[in-house]
């Protein structure tokens, strides 16, 4: 099949595979399996027995065949077996008491139905997102901790627990730590700046007539995507031997002011902060538009009373101004700050880890799927999770605080 | 700062000043490689694109006419013409007849060939074969010149990418690759993610907060971490590497930011409407579709746009996930990195794959610059 039509039939098949699932499992809720009605208690009982066979019996069965048919009887006894084993009760149990909660004993009232009905509700709604978020993303943290301890046994295709040995291979490598020094050096430089130079901009911008259209352009660059990005960036720091014209800007001018044409590609250490350029160049947009948001927030007697009080421009920007955004630049340098912890496409595309440019995320890529070695690179990822978690954590409190 | 008493004319000149070239250094690298995706691959590798704009002088490779020309002019036998006709160059500045030495003569010299002829070219391309013996041969005399061209664009490199089917390095097949992943990795999300967002918003249920905790830390968990479990996943359900698995991963991805954004924007809606409406008897789903989604658009569109430039830009997910040894699916992001391997300096095919690349978001960009900040303001965790 054609994969546009694949494509088409995929969205018709989602969207309406998601419409008929949220439709019908509402249309089935209200109708048959709570409807908003009073039943004597007659009537619940007999509901109460068909309702045993359909919404317990039968899927419990259902599921207990399939499990049966995919371990047999003699893959019970396995480690897989008896987890899955696990679950399949689990699910078992849980259907014996989604029973218990649709048909009550005795006599039902109308307004129970409803209540009950209402408690189920949210679930239905949310359903394919939790099983979406398990699968996705909870999932394989827990999988890649699993396979950061094991070895894969090629003959057998099975995985040996290992204990701490990707982990003490890895801190081995001279690469690891090399990728290891230039993240933390992407993570001082890249936020930085961004952060910088987007709060010099929304500050500059934000009296003159023409701002808006110079915020635009140095907005662009969010819709580039970092591949796109670093063909532009290479074009810049192009070089061409010495004598003949340079077609990349960076040298040119560099030759223009007496300088030697250098591949600033390849220069040791400071090509670094060449491909950081591209992810700060990339990124000024996005702390711009946060920033700008919040000094335009600011209260204006606050700036008024700096003015009447004899302030000059910069320490009102200084001493009035920013401080006030305090908290915005913390999340837009935590924003940030994720963006360089994954950053791989850039290395990737610029330099692929040669000439001592390696990241963490372009080192994991090359464990994985050039070397093959799942351990070590599941040991990388979890690197990469660690550095991440105390943002996650401070994520989670701030937004608990919020709701609060 | 110009409306703030007591300050000088001079600052806002700075900041005029400074502003432009900001701007400036922003637009720079891009306009750059815009500009050299309508350049040829000569004119890009001798000159700077910032000097397209202007008449450059360029080493050219002429011919004058053959001896089929000649005409007899008393004893001598002699060649003439203009070595510019049919070119748009103008303005020799020196030229020679070997390639070792293309610059040996200043125009308007006379030079004696190693055939014992005489030849002279001006400055205006004209030139003069002398001969006391009779030309021989098929061919003219080569001619070095440096001459001054004009500007000149091309749509050539557009045409090749885009238009050859011979080209095996098109992008038209990637762009439509790029296209069969991104539509169905942008609207599915949406969906589920609408309906969580509308129950974390609005119903009443045990382990609500806990819920959204959770959503709020899966927004930070690297995607790194999902590649090799799910590509296992996806082998184990026999899907394989396939847009099937690109979608579904897209999907799992996106699904946290959007749930987010979503359930932030519908917890800002008032209470009123939804209470009024459940007074008049409307069902929890008729509310939904009824009243929220509609009121939700400029979030919807928000995390839309969002989604479309993450996928459209993707290359990690697409790499895993996708495409595999045939290349037969392959990206833009994708082909572009293999170009950059293999065509290392060939700006003349790099500019152009990119820019067909970067065309449609930077189209949506402009077009629904609104929602995406809108978005970003919004989607920063507070």
């Amino acid at each position: 099949m054609h994969p546009a039509l694949q494509g088409l039939v995929t969205i018709v098949v989602g969207v309406g595979g998601c419409v008929g699932y949220f439709y019908l499992s509402n249309f089935l809720l209200d109708r048959f399996l709570l409807p908003a009605r009073a039943y004597s208690a007659e009537e619940s009982a007999a509901r109460r027995r068909t309702g045993t066979i359909i919404v317990f019996l039968l899927p419990a069965l259902l599921i207990a065949a399939l499990y049966i048919a995919y371990f047999g009887l003699d893959g019970i006894f396995t480690s897989t077996g008896l987890f899955w084993l696990a679950i399949v009760l689990a699910l078992i149990f849980g259907l014996w008491r989604l029973r218990d909660y649709v048909y009550g004993e005795g006599e039902l009232t109308a307004g129970r139905n409803i209540s009950h009905a209402n408690m189920i509700r949210p679930w239905l709604f949310l359903l394919p997102a939790i099983l979406a978020l398990g699968l996705y993303l909870t999932y394989p943290v827990f999988e890649t901790l699993r396979l950061s301890v094991t070895q894969r046994n090629f003959s057998t295709g099975s995985y040996d627990f290992v204990g701490l040995q990707n982990y003490a291979q890895m801190m081995d490598e001279p690469k690891f730590w090399e990728a290891m020094r230039n993240n933390m050096l992407w993570l001082i430089v890249v936020p930085a700046l961004s952060t910088g130079f987007g709060l010099l901009v929304a500050q500059l911008t934000d009296r003159i007539s023409w701002g808006n259209i110079a915020k635009m352009f140095i907005f662009m660059p969010m819709a580039i995507s970092f591949v796109g990005a670093s063909v532009i960036w290479k074009l810049v720091y192009d070089a061409r031997p010495e004598g003949q014209g340079q077609i990349g800007i960076l040298n040119a001018l560099w030759v223009n002011l007496g300088g030697d044409p250098q591949n600033w590609l390849t220069l040791p250490f400071w090509n670094n902060f060449f491909l950081m350029a591209v992810l700060i160049w990339i990124q000024t947009g996005f702390a711009m538009v946060i920033l700008s948001a919040a000094l335009r927030g600011i209260p204006e007697e606050t700036v008024e009373a700096a003015i009447v009080d004899g302030a000059g421009p910069f320490q009102i920007f200084f001493k009035i101004k920013v401080p006030q955004i305090v908290p915005t630049i913390v999340v837009v340098w935590t924003t940030i700050t994720l963006v360089v912890l994954k950053v791989f496409d850039i290395v990737f595309a610029m330099t692929n880890g040669q000439w001592g440019t390696q990241v963490l995320a372009n080192y994991m890529y090359s464990k994985l799927f050039t070397a093959n070695d799942w351990g070590v690179g599941s040991a990388s990822a979890m690197v990469i999770m660690l550095l991440v978690t105390p943002i996650l954590v401070w994520n989670v409190r701030n937004a608990r605080r919020e709701m609060k | 700062m110009d409306n703030i008493a007591g300050t000088k004319s001079s600052l806002t000149w700075a900041v005029h000043l400074s502003v432009a070239f900001l701007v400036i250094l922003w637009l720079f690298p891009t306009v750059g490689l815009f500009v050299s995706s309508f350049r040829t691959a000569d004119q890009i590798a001798t000159s700077g694109w910032w000097k397209a704009m202007f008449a450059a002088e360029q080493n050219l490779q002429l011919r004058t006419a053959g001896p089929d020309d000649q005409v007899q002019d008393g004893a001598l036998y002699v060649i003439e013409g203009n070595v510019l006709e049919g070119s748009e160059a103008k303005g020799i500045s020196a030229w020679g007849t070997s390639a070792r030495d293309t610059q040996a003569y200043e125009p308007g010299e006379t030079v004696e060939l190693r055939d014992g002829s005489r030849m002279t070219l001006d400055g205006e391309g004209n030139y003069r074969l002398e001969s006391d013996a009779p030309f021989e041969g098929r061919r003219g005399e080569r001619v070095f010149a440096t001459a001054t061209v004009p500007p000149e664009f091309t749509l050539q490199n557009y045409r090749n990418m885009l238009f050859d089917p011979s080209n095996r390095e098109g992008m038209t097949r990637a762009f439509f690759s790029t296209l069969t992943v991104t539509i169905p990795a942008t609207i599915i999300p949406i969906l589920i993610a609408a309906f969580a967002a509308y129950a974390l918003a609005w119903m009443e249920f045990p382990g609500r907060a806990l819920l959204i905790a959770a959503v709020v830390g899966l927004l930070v968990v690297p995607l790194q971490l999902a590649l090799i479990p799910l590509l296992k996943f996806h082998n184990a359900i026999g899907i394989g590497k396939g847009y099937l698995g690109v979608w579904f991963a897209h999907t799992g991805f996106g699904l946290p930011l959007a749930i987010y954004l979503l359930r932030n924007y519908m917890v800002g809606l008032p209470r009123d409407i939804i209470e009024n409406a459940k007074v008049d008897g409307a069902t929890d789903f008729q509310i939904f579709t009824r009243i929220i989604l509609p009121l939700s658009f400029p979030a919807l569109a928000s995390f839309a746009i969002f989604q479309f430039l993450w996928t459209w830009n993707d290359l990690l997910v697409a790499m895993v996930f996708l495409v595999d040894a045939t290349g037969e699916t392959t990206v833009m992001t994708k082909q572009i990195v293999e170009l950059l391997g293999t065509r290392g300096g060939n700006w003349e095919i790099l500019a152009t794959a990119a820019f067909i690349s970067m065309a449609v978001p930077i189209i949506v960009f402009f077009a629904m610059q609104r929602y995406l900040v809108r978005g970003l303001l919004a989607g920063s965790v507070k």
